[in-house]
């Protein structure tokens, strides 16, 4: 058994483009989940919509790369729109249904063969990351002991986090305004804010399209350091996965995502690699127990474990409020 | 009769403020001076009409109480006039501008701002939270502007001095950052209704204040309720304590199985015969709750009566 291995392979991908993608991803549904209660499950979608935006732009229709940054931003927000204008002034399950299932259609529609001139089908996009690659400053990768990363790598990793501080102090400076508060009202009970002249329906848009952006800017990263971009990528695993860092952190709090997403793949990869060294040829559980392949997939059945015990013992998540959890809604 | 009930009232009558005196008292009377005018309004659920009113008018800068039995239609027609419901058919006004089809925030925007029944305080956010929020017109409050606090501190200073002075006004002081959830029912209530006033509203609509709070607070509730109709407000709230109802209001209306069966000084309607058939029934001072339960049994034993014999 290398303990160290185990630690370097869980902060690689702790540290690395996996967790900045979720964390993005995250911070998004917390806009929609953890401060508005609005149930999008469709999250992926809007990560899908960010990636294709720009490489769309820039590949099928040969336009300059910032306007390809500007479409991960744009495209977002129209999807937002579209989804949200028939159904944020109906109950909330509505949105739950709406956004899982165009998510769903998102993804086949970017991968179809009738579709193939404009997203590529199901091989994506490609070649539209040059001036991305060109702006790296570094000349070497970095070498931290038990974590290394390339040049490459450390170059998105440094763009990514930034993203990722930046989108945290924009949704905290948002959520401490009276913004924030109307949001969090609407969270709680939607009619007592109507009664008191807020415009629910604006502001519910508006937190829709707040998150959806976020989560476009999850698709925009993942496309750039990728250098391309296949529709697999965006299933619906991918708005579960957010939903187990943000509830694993804590919805509601600003860094509740980001923890959450750095916890996730930091136990799935370090979960990964225990069950790997411990199953198969050497390892300390024989195989009539346990293969190769069911070690790989093990890992899902202790986080989902994890995850319900959290849920029992700490529903508020790992930064969350006790307090607020102690209060019943009635 | 009704000459002799004229009579007896004026006597009674509260003048200046609520202007009532003189009024006649036949559902539906003309006031003076109305901010709000309903005509013909019904709703009905299924089978069931829960409000059949041909026409009523609120006095401005008056109090008027609104009682009636349980399930005579009340909370529906505030839920209709403010528009959280929408009627079968009617048109009503606002100061005289039409609020049929208006959404319910801009009914609020437009001055007439209502309680629920059921209280819906907003659990997880604070007291205080829960009073800022009733603030209107914040810059804050706009995307934009919100993650700027320079452009919006100043204003939330003096909204949470608005606050600070409702609350204390309220006795919800020492709850202050206690999140809502943790109040108990009448603190609720309490709470719904300060935070209704932080809307500076002209036509405050109460649904049941004073339910659940405690005799010494009611007292002052009272003296509240009274120094909304000095500052020129104008209150329409739905009560079954009837001792609030003689206290505090100037102009009582009655509903029963969704229509106003009668209008009058609170003195008057009491004494009127069609109020108490409907409402308070021959014990005019026994625990009214009881009552309703009662008056309720036999009404749904009736109606399974009747729709037995329909059959
Ligand atoms: N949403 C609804 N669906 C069906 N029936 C309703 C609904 N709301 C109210 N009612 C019925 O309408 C009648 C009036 O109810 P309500 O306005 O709550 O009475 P009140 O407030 O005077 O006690 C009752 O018989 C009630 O059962
Ligand atoms: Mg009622």
């Amino acid at each position: 058994m290398d303990i160290l291995e185990i630690l370097r392979a869980a902060l690689q991908q702790a540290l690395g483009p996996q967790a900045i993608v979720f964390a993005l991803a995250a911070i998004g549904l917390n806009v929609h989940f953890g401060y508005t209660g609005l149930l999008n499950f469709g999250q992926a979608g809007f990560v899908a919509v960010g990636a294709y935006g720009m490489a769309v732009t820039v590949v099928t229709f040969d336009a300059p790369f910032w306007l390809g940054i500007l479409m991960a931003i744009v495209a977002p927000l129209l999807l937002a729109v579209v989804l949200g204008v028939p159904t944020l002034r109906l109950r909330a399950d509505y949105l739950a249904i709406v956004t899982i299932a165009s998510a769903e259609v998102l993804r086949f529609v970017f991968g179809a063969v009738e579709t193939k001139d404009t997203f590529g089908g199901s091989n994506g996009l490609n070649g539209y990351a040059g001036p991305f690659q060109r702006a790296n400053p570094y000349s070497s990768g970095i070498d931290l002991g038990v974590v290394s990363f390339g040049r490459n790598d450390l170059w998105s990793l440094t763009v990514g986090w930034i993203l990722v501080a930046v989108c945290c102090v924009l949704v905290w400076a948002l959520m401490r305004s009276p913004w924030g508060r109307v949001l969090r009202s609407i969270r709680e009970d939607e009619d007592a804010v109507r009664s008191l002249g807020k415009n629910v329906f604006a502001y519910k848009m508006q937190a829709l399209a707040l998150g959806g952006v976020i989560g476009g800017l999850g698709g925009m990263f993942l496309a750039l350091k990728q250098a391309s971009v296949v529709p697999s990528d965006y299933s619906t695993l991918m708005t579960f996965y957010a939903f187990a860092a943000l509830l694993l952190g804590g919805a509601g709090r600003v860094m509740g995502p980001v923890i959450g997403s750095v916890l996730f793949w930091f136990l799935i990869a370090g979960l990964g690699s225990f069950f790997s060294q411990s199953a198969g040829e050497g390892g300390w559980i024989p195989e009539v127990i346990m293969s190769d392949t069911q070690a790989s997939l093990i890992r899902y059945i202790v986080l989902g474990l994890a995850i319900m015990l959290l849920m029992i013992f700490r529903p508020q998540g790992i930064i969350g409020d006790r307090r607020e959890i102690a209060i019943d809604g009635r | 009769m009704d000459a002799d009930m004229t009579d007896q009232s004026n006597s009674e009558i509260k003048t200046g403020p609520a202007g009532l005196a003189g009024v006649s008292t036949e559902p539906g009377a003309k006031k003076p001076d109305p901010i709000l005018v309903a005509d013909n309004i019904t709703r009905t659920f299924g089978g069931l009409t829960a409000v059949d009113v041909e026409h009523v008018e609120i006095q401005r800068g008056a109090i008027t109480a609104l009682i009636g039995p349980n399930g005579a239609g009340k909370t529906t027609f505030f839920n209709l006039l403010t528009g959280f419901d929408q009627p079968n058919t009617g048109s009503w006004s606002l100061e005289g501008k039409s609020l049929k089809g208006v959404a319910p925030y801009k009914v609020a925007r437009l001055g007439m701002v209502r309680t629920f029944q059921l209280t819906k305080v907003l659990a997880k956010l604070t007291v205080i939270e829960n009073m800022r929020l009733g603030a209107t017109g914040q810059k804050g409050e706009r995307f934009w502007a919100a993650p700027f606090k320079f452009l919006w501190g100043a204003q939330e200073q003096s909204v949470t001095e608005k606050a600070d002075d409702l609350l204390a006004r309220f006795l919800l002081d020492k709850k202050r950052e206690d999140f809502a959830g943790s109040l108990s029912g009448g603190q609720r209530k309490l709470l719904e209704m300060a935070r209704a006033l932080m809307v500076d509203p002209e036509l405050v609509m109460l649904d049941e204040p004073m339910a659940g709070v405690n005799p010494a607070l009611k007292q002052s509730l009272l003296g509240h309720v009274k120094s909304l109709r000095d500052e020129g407000r104008t209150v329409l709230f739905v009560e079954h304590d009837m001792d609030m109802v003689r206290d505090i209001s100037d102009w009582v209306i009655v509903m029963a199985q969704g229509k106003i069966v009668a209008e009058g000084t609170p003195a008057a309607v009491m004494a009127d015969q069609r109020v108490i058939d409907a409402y308070l029934g021959a014990h005019h001072d026994t625990d009214l709750s009881e009552l309703d339960e009662e008056r309720l049994e036999a009404e749904v034993e009736a109606e399974i009566a009747q729709e037995e014999d329909s059959k």
